[in-house]
């Protein structure tokens, strides 16, 4: 099953192994997904970076 | 065994730490999405053998550990050492402590003697937020006017915590610091990381290539990380004339690029130790 990608529409098909939660990219417009569903796939633009992100 | 797994967004570095979690047997891993979890403090009952901490905001990281360590959750890395790390000032305070080598670092808590401890202390000077993360808002501040407009956009500009003013001596680092992996009681990795720019953190454009683990290295690095607590941290390195120093430790290291470079399986390194404390080994 194939999402759709909410910034530029293209199709998206997830890896096998893509867990909720998980960073993809649009392979069509490099937007950073966040994966928000398995099954089904569904995906959401990723949060933009907090202040107290990362290491 | 159940382990909890404490993250937001699944990151390169959490997909293959889970993908190392799934090929051991006999374990349960379960996803705790910071975004969705709620306690309730002195009730909170959680079945699970140890919570393994992966989450992108520090402040979510360091109050999650403190929730489940007080429900009685052992935790990788600690609360502890997530408050220490956290925190610039407390990090260069526990090196101190531990006799562990670090550029001069001062502290002044207003304007007027910030400036002051900067010329005393010579130019080129770093001023960094003493919580900061990605090499965010480092200033090298070269001479007087730039320390002035640098203090007074602080002092007006910014949050609370930037009025504590760390002002680390600036080391000539060549165009490349090191990158060191600390699992337990040892150094497991390391990579330099180079950059035509000052800052060389790999989130700002940094090249990692692999950098031999020596027993200098080893021997700083993990006394960096005792210092701090222990666990699985990473440590930046400077070489200097007068030996390794350390610049910083990270409690909730990013490995993403540094496996394929270093030819080191971090992730499983990772999940070895965090079974041992799980399983009271360690």
């Amino acid at each position: 099953m194939k999402t759709e990608c909410p910034v530029c529409g293209a199709q998206i098909e997830l890896a096998s192994d893509a867990v909720q939660g998980e960073l993809i990219g649009c392979p069509d417009c490099g937007t950073e997904l966040e994966v928000v569903s398995v099954n089904p796939p569904q995906v959401k633009e990723a949060p933009q970076e907090e202040e107290d992100w990362g290491e | 065994m159940k382990i909890g797994l404490l993250h937001s967004l699944i990151r390169k570095d959490e997909k293959f730490l889970i993908d190392e979690f799934n090929k051991v047997k006999g374990i349960e891993l379960v996803m705790i999405d910071d975004r969705e979890i709620k306690f309730n403090i002195g009730k909170d009952k959680f079945d699970l053998d140890i919570v393994v901490e992966r989450c992108i905001n520090h402040s979510r990281a360091l109050h999650g550990l403190k929730l489940f360590q007080s429900a009685g959750i052992k935790c990788v890395n600690t609360y502890n050492v997530a408050t220490i790390c956290g925190d610039k000032l407390l990090t260069s305070c526990a090196l101190a402590d531990h006799n562990v080598p670090q550029p001069e670092v001062r502290v002044a808590f207003t304007e007027e003697s910030a400036l002051q401890t900067i010329e005393e202390m010579g130019y080129p000077v770093v001023l960094k937020p003493a919580v900061g993360s990605w090499g965010r808002l480092l200033s090298k501040v070269n001479d007087r006017d730039a320390a002035e407009a640098i203090l007074e956009h602080k002092a007006v500009l910014g949050s609370y915590h930037h009025s504590i003013f760390y002002m680390q001596k600036y080391v000539e680092k060549k165009g490349k610091d090191i990158r060191s992996f600390v699992v337990g009681d040892k150094c497991i990795a390391a990579i330099y990381r180079s950059s035509s720019h000052w800052i060389t953190n790999t989130a700002r454009g940094g090249v990692a290539t692999n950098c031999p683990v020596t027993d200098e290295l080893n021997d700083i690095s993990v006394s960096a990380a005792k210092a701090v607590g222990g666990g699985i941290v990473a440590i930046d390195v400077f070489e200097t004339a007068e030996g390794l120093m350390v610049n910083e430790v990270n409690y909730t290291m990013e490995y993403k690029n540094s496996i394929t470079t270093t030819g080191v399986n971090i992730p499983q390194k990772m999940v070895e130790y965090i079974l041992q404390v799980a399983e009271g080994r360690k």
